[in-house]
């Protein structure tokens, strides 16, 4: 299984995780799973939303210690 | 201790004077050395270029001489970086030079990749070098009337530019007495108007108070130019009689072909910013892959930190302070008001209401700049 991408935008307000999710993806391969690292509650809804309405894969999301992990796979 | 810099821009240029201040008896004394290599003897001040894009300024306003802005004792060259020997701590250049170091720094910058959307080049105007902002500006000159869609890609650099050139153009528009015949439409990679909440709290009333028009969860897929639309990965189709593009950006070319990041963007430690996995070589401004502004301020923050550092490092072998995240970004509100965000990592910014003092202040920063790349301000 190949490496999963970790994004890190803890403490991203500029341009946040979503932003750098989205630039993540460019680099992506397709069937690719990336995890993104961010300290803003807001990405447990926007990164979701994001990924449903682009038609990407999610693949959970979970907290620890104020950080949430998203995980999300390239489907095209 | 040898220390090359790489790159002329805003966050090498700052770093060096930085360092030959702090260094200024090591400098004479030959304990420490100060090189600087650039593609280029002209420093470009680029926010400039949004001012040149609606005719507010002429290019010559951009540049100064790169050599009158190093203080004494930094050894400069044009003659830009093709191979980075990381492991034997020496760089090849274009000129067939090498050049040794103890302690490296990456400040190669960015650049525009409109071809990385399929029609967006042919199709688009945008003004992130002077040859664009040229093109745009006369474009604009011509046009009289019709629907005007801006469009961003992602990554960018100076996070304000989508929402400066829409209100810019909302002034330049009025100015010119055929706003009633325009109609502004401003689309967004995510969902709401500005990735900072704060700022999306002020643009986004001030767009209904305008008239511009928006979409946000809108990311560029391909531009059909034939019939004038443009398309995104959400689905949706905008229609469009003047397309103003902030293109995504990468790293500069020399990274990629040299294995440091993907997409030209430097993994980089976000506190001490040396290139992780690397103790001596150090990146800064855009070209980290730290998740923050590519802006000039963003540069100007870090270059001080690493300043001190690698000041510390030869004065008394380690580094002394932390990069907090620092960035500050003024956000021009139309052509005479402005407002500005301060952030770090832990704290972010709370923007005011726009105001003529803060455009004014903009303005003088725009002479200003020649003082802060002499690492004066």
């Amino acid at each position: 299984m190949a490496e999963r991408r970790i994004i890190d935008a803890r403490g991203s307000f500029c341009p946040g995780p979503l932003m750098e999710l989205i630039a993540g993806m460019k680099m992506a391969n397709v069937g690719e799973e990336l995890e993104v690292l961010s300290s803003d509650k807001g990405s447990a809804t926007d990164v979701p939303e994001w990924i449903k309405k682009v038609g990407h894969e999610l693949l959970g999301t979970r907290e620890e210690n104020g950080v949430w992990h998203i995980v999300v796979k390239k489907a095209k | 201790m040898r220390i090359l810099i790489i790159g002329g821009g805003m966050g090498g240029t700052i770093l060096a004077n930085n360092l030959a201040r702090r260094l200024t008896s090591e400098l004479k004394s030959g304990k420490a050395r100060i090189t600087m290599l650039s593609a280029s003897d002209k420093h470009m001040y680029q926010p400039g270029l949004l001012y040149l894009a609606v005719g507010r300024i002429t290019p010559d306003e951009l540049y100064r001489d790169q050599a009158s802005l190093l203080e004494p004792g930094i050894e400069f060259h044009v003659d830009p970086v093709t191979e980075f020997l990381l492991d034997k701590n020496e760089v090849l250049t274009r000129g067939g030079k090498t050049h040794a170091y103890d302690v490296l720094v990456i400040a190669t910058g960015s650049r525009m990749v409109p071809e990385s959307i399929p029609g967006l080049a042919e199709n688009c105007e945008t003004f992130y070098t002077e040859e664009t902002a040229l093109k745009m500006f006369k474009r604009l000159r011509d046009f009289e009337g019709g629907r005007v869609v801006i469009t961003v890609g992602v990554p960018h650099k100076c996070p304000m530019a989508p929402l400066e050139i829409t209100f810019m153009l909302h002034d330049y528009f009025k100015d010119r007495g055929i706003l009633d015949k325009v109609k502004l439409h401003y689309t967004y990679p995510i969902g709401r108007t500005h990735s900072l909440e704060n700022v999306a709290k002020w643009a986004t009333p001030e767009f209904d108070r305008l008239g511009i028009t928006y979409e946000t969860l809108f990311n560029m897929k391909e531009v059909d130019g034939e019939n004038k639309i443009l398309k995104s990965e959400e689905g949706s189709e905008v229609p469009y009689d003047l397309l103003i593009a902030i293109p995504a950006h990468r790293g500069m070319e020399v990274i990629e072909k040299n294995g440091l990041g993907q997409n030209g963007w430097i993994p980089t430690h976000r506190h001490q910013l040396n290139m992780e996995g690397r103790t001596n070589v150090f990146v800064l401004g855009d070209t980290t892959n730290l998740p923050i502004s590519k802006a000039g301020s963003t540069a100007h923050f870090e270059a001080d930190t690493l300043g001190e550092n690698i000041a510390a490092m030869v004065k008394m072998g380690t580094p002394v302070r932390d990069y907090d995240g620092k960035v500050f970004c003024f956000i021009e509100a139309g052509k005479d008001r402005a407002t500005y965000a301060m952030f770090n990592y832990q704290n972010p910014p709370d923007p005011k209401a726009p105001t003529k003092a803060v455009h004014w202040f903009k303005m003088a920063y725009n002479k200003l700049y020649w003082v802060s790349a002499r690492g004066l301000l």
